[in-house]
């Protein structure tokens, strides 16, 4: 009855979409707003990547409500989860083979050098501080998996990732008092296609990837803490 | 048949958010609403990158020069979907956090069986 009930709904709502999905044709038109972006990006933002130039650029603010939401996310686990951390139930875990403990010896640096350029090239190649902070939480994720009882300093990661949130915010608020905007790009926008060019979006990126990073490796702490 | 090659991404991001939907209304195990949660993301991730596409289409980014403007894709999709991907992940794991304190409490993972719940 409930999956009968399930499917009739979906019917329903798969026929509205249809419907009006007909109108929107696939592979033709682009919207008003991504052809400025396209077209004037790079004059107006000094980005080479187009997309790092909406998300930090005309986007800015809207990227701070995004991480504010990962900030919560990863404050709510931790209050979930910390509660408990007193009382340790000591479980005997198998220590990891030896190819996998070499493998992570052998792949964490690369990971980190990947993570962290990545971060720093996010206004000129594919890539940026989300990326680049999610390939260095899975490094950590790694060293969870392969060294046994290692664990980051959970201090430090707080640190970092205050750091990160207050470089983003902080900025803004300079650029609040220089420009006449919030997150206004008060810095010079150089030559397009340099490393150093585009004003303050390679710092805010950096910023990001830094907050991302340890966030993420947060989380991973928290879950793999609760499951001992 | 036309149909469906046209329409094929279409179709493909919203079977991805109805196999989702579906699980998420009809399951009782709480862990397997989450995974139905998940793949209703990624459904829409899809769906999102596929109404900024643009048929043989690059990328927005002016690495080289000699790239056309009018043939890359719209930007502001993939700087939407950018961000969620991350937070999804993050959400996810508060999703999973919240079913493990509910097996604690409750004893049971099965959605009709914890009485406080009406779903």
């Amino acid at each position: 009855m409930r999956k009968l009930i399930g499917i009739l709904l979906l019917l329903i709502i798969a026929l509205g979409i249809a419907l009006s999905l007909k109108e929107i044709p696939f592979g033709i038109t682009k919207t008003i707003i991504g052809d400025h972006f396209i077209n004037k990006g790079i004059e107006e933002t000094g980005a080479v990547n187009i997309v790092t130039s909406v998300v930090v650029g005309y986007r800015a603010f809207d990227t701070l409500g995004e991480i504010t939401i990962l900030f919560t996310a990863t404050i709510g686990l931790g209050a979930l989860f910390g509660i408990y951390k007193k009382k340790k139930v000591n479980l005997e875990i198998e220590p990891p083979s030896l190819i996998v403990f070499t493998g992570t010896r052998f792949l964490f640096p690369i990971l980190i050098l990947t993570g962290t350029y990545i971060i720093i090239h996010g206004h000129l190649t594919p890539g940026g501080g989300f990326q680049g902070g999610a390939i260095i939480a899975s490094a950590f994720l790694l060293m969870y998996l392969g060294c046994k009882g290692k664990r980051i300093n959970e201090n430090l990661s707080k640190v970092v990732e205050a750091l990160g949130g207050l470089t983003f915010v902080a900025l803004g608020i300079v650029g609040l008092i220089t420009g006449k905007d919030f997150l206004f790009n008060f810095l010079s926008k150089g030559e397009p296609a340099a490393l150093l060019s585009a004003g303050i979006i390679p710092i805010i990126y950096i910023a990001i990837g830094l907050k991302v990073g340890s966030e993420l490796a947060g989380i991973i702490d928290n879950l793999i803490e609760k499951s001992k | 048949m036309n149909f469906l090659s046209e329409n094929i991404y279409y179709i493909g991001a919203f079977s991805l958010i109805f196999i989702g939907l579906y699980i998420v209304l009809v399951k009782k195990n709480l862990i397997k609403v989450i995974i139905g949660f998940s793949i209703l993301d990624t459904g829409i991730y899809l769906f999102l990158i596929t109404l900024g596409y643009i048929t043989d289409g690059t990328a927005p980014i002016f690495s080289k020069s000699g790239l056309i403007a009018d043939k890359m894709v719209d930007p502001v999709p993939q700087a939407l979907v950018l961000t969620a991907i991350v937070i999804g992940v993050a959400v996810l794991a508060l999703a999973i956090s919240l079913a493990v304190k509910l097996y604690e409490h409750y004893g049971t993972l099965n959605l009709r069986k914890i009485k406080e719940q009406k779903w």
